[in-house]
């Protein structure tokens, strides 16, 4: 990784009000090519809203967001994917009653034409989804298992597969690890490292101390919707990084 | 060492959970496709030994074929409904306004060609009507928006045709409900016709399986049910999804509509009075899940035909109407309760 190439997302200035209540204030955020960029902050500090600005979700009140240092305007969540910026929910974004390769595709399912009519091509999702999950080396019994029936690293795994199934250059995860039990989370923490060396830029949001000095090479903290520290992680220690949380410097 | 031993013994117990687990899961697709219809063939069997001369006889099945020609078009569009986790109170009020609108076209004096369309459109605009109010006007459950156009639309039915029943439509118009396929070609005797009604459930039916399991559309009307968010995060446009869903809906009870013009040759106020609730009771017993994202259309066809028998076999045996009722009850509650069952056993906590 290096600082002297272009960031791959770059967001400046990002404002965003809810109302009266100011959730962010002048924000700026970088990530580049396969590094892991932490972010951390205290509940209600505006992690969560700079990621759904990040993904289309909201609209920011003013600033602007790069890629690949060409501005964009996201109007949707479809905008940022078409982009290649892929968001992994907290709450696991997945519709357990559907079977995993369904999952993966949901929104984007392959077709094939029948005359004029189109028809889902389930085959190719089967196939598709295999050739996914083993390039991620994610071990599942069968692609047509539904996501209800998984534990919940397997499905936050499955949730990953299907922020990356679209060559994603930038993944947003929040709070990856938060509803895992402790023998998952260091699965889920792997792939997140094999993620990076495919050279995808990676923004971690979490709480957890553990989960960002195993995985980030840099951490940025919130503090009360703005910018507060940053630093490369091989210059700060834990407990500065818990200090900036509780917005001590 | 010990504490090894404790460790492999753990995945030893792991293991043979998995095997079980595996084992139930591989019967459980065809436990949810198939269960149902083995409670149909057995309730058939059951109602031929009680009914041996009657009840299997080409006159009594085409008989309970036409009674649920409509009913199945108002449960197919309510399943819909069901599967994205809504409800819809107003079929029942949706195919009783389309209908009157045809009544009052049909007298009017319109070709028989524009007077079958008037019911379909009229459905199809309420349904319109509730996906755009629940959608645009955010309510918090289509429960209320559907509540409220339960009203509304049977009394704009009522307006517009004075509250009295309006008769008499030309052959054309009853073809769909009334129309009998002659069968005297294959060697069949003159009373052994097949009711126009009966191809017609068949049709529509065949087409929603397709709509629902093989398009993308019908992709996502299940995800919406099984996690909007999920939908609404995958980029799918939830609310536009929910207005094509309404509007089949209406459009459905639009067909039931222009079925039972055929087979009553009559437009009345009362058309529809409660049939949404058979609607729903036909759904539930067909599996599809309130929770949303679960239930097929072959299920639902189950469900309309198990209370259709229901009846008619009840019927058959003189048994009172007020049986039937505690009956079709008590099989609500038990569907029900299997569906409970079955998720406490289906997913990991």
């Amino acid at each position: 990784m290096s600082t002297f190439q272009n960031p791959l997302l770059e967001a400046k200035g990002i404002t965003k009000y809810f109302g009266t209540i100011t959730a962010l204030e002048n924000v700026d955020l970088k990530v580049y090519a396969g590094e892991c960029l932490g972010v951390v902050g205290d509940n209600g500090a505006g992690k969560s809203t700079l990621m759904k600005v990040l993904s289309g979700l909201y609209k920011p009140s003013s600033g602007s967001l790069y890629f690949q240092g060409k501005e964009e305007i996201l109007e949707s969540p479809k905008d940022s994917q078409n982009l290649g910026l892929e968001m992994v929910y907290q709450d696991l974004a997945l519709a357990g009653n559907l079977p995993i390769g369904e999952n993966i595709f949901l929104g984007r399912e392959p077709t094939k034409n029948v005359g004029f009519l189109k028809f889902l091509d389930f085959n190719k999702i089967k196939e598709l989804t295999n050739a996914h999950l083993g390039k991620l080396k994610i071990n599942v019994k069968s692609a047509d298992q539904k996501v209800e029936e998984l534990s919940g690293g397997q499905r936050q795994a499955v949730a990953i597969a299907r922020s990356t199934a679209f060559n994603a250059k930038v993944v947003i995860m929040d709070e990856p690890t938060a509803a895992l039990a402790i023998k998952e989370v260091g699965k889920v923490l792997d792939l997140i490292n094999s993620l990076k060396k495919t050279g995808v830029g990676v923004i971690v949001i979490s709480h957890r101390m553990d989960d960002i000095f195993s995985v980030c090479d840099r951490v940025m903290a919130l503090f009360q919707g703005t910018n507060f520290a940053e630093s490369e992680l091989s210059n700060t220690s834990r407990d500065e990084v818990i200090g900036w949380i509780m917005g001590k410097k | 060492m010990k504490s090894l031993d404790g460790l492999w013994v753990k995945n030893k117990m792991e293991e043979k959970d998995n095997k079980k687990v595996s084992l139930y899961l591989k019967l459980m697709p065809y436990i949810e496709k198939y269960g149902i219809l083995l409670l149909l063939v057995l309730m058939i069997l059951v109602m031929h030994i009680l009914q041996p001369d009657v009840f299997l006889s080409w006159r009594n099945v085409t008989n309970v074929f036409k009674q649920i020609s409509w009913q199945s078009m108002l449960a197919l569009g309510v399943f819909m409904v069901i599967v994205t986790a809504g409800i819809d109170l107003s079929v029942g009020s949706i195919m009783m306004l389309s209908l009157m609108v045809l009544a009052i076209v049909a007298k009017a004096g319109a070709p028989w060609f524009i007077v079958v369309i008037t019911p379909l459109i009229a459905g199809f605009l309420c349904g319109l009507f509730n996906g755009a109010g629940i959608t645009l006007l955010r309510m918090p459950h289509p429960f209320i928006m559907t509540l409220g156009t339960l009203y509304i639309f049977r009394g704009t039915g009522n307006l517009i045709s004075g509250g009295t029943p309006i008769s008499g439509f030309t052959d054309e118009v009853r073809y769909l409900g009334h129309g009998r396929i002659d069968l005297t070609w294959l060697g069949l005797e003159k009373s052994q016709y097949l009711p126009v009604s009966l191809v017609l459930i068949a049709v529509v039916y065949v087409i929603f399986w397709f709509f629902l399991n093989r398009s993308r559309t019908g992709k996502w009307i299940y995800a919406i049910g099984g996690n909007p968010s999920a939908a609404r995060a995958s980029g799918i446009n939830v609310n536009k999804i929910l207005i094509i869903v309404y509007s089949l809906c209406g459009f459905l009870s639009g067909i039931g509509a222009l079925i039972l013009a055929g087979r009553t040759d009559s437009g009345y106020p009362n058309a529809g009075l409660q049939s949404e609730l058979d609607a729903i009771a036909a759904c539930i017993i067909g599996g599809a899940s309130f929770f949303g994202g679960r239930g097929t259309v072959l299920g639902v066809f189950a469900g309309v035909m198990i209370m259709g028998i229901l009846r008619n076999g009840l019927n058959l045996m003189d048994v009172s109407s007020f049986w039937q009722q505690v009956l079709i009850g008590s099989i609500i509650v038990i569907a029900v309760y299997i569906d409970v069952l079955r998720r406490d056993l289906g997913t990991r906590k």
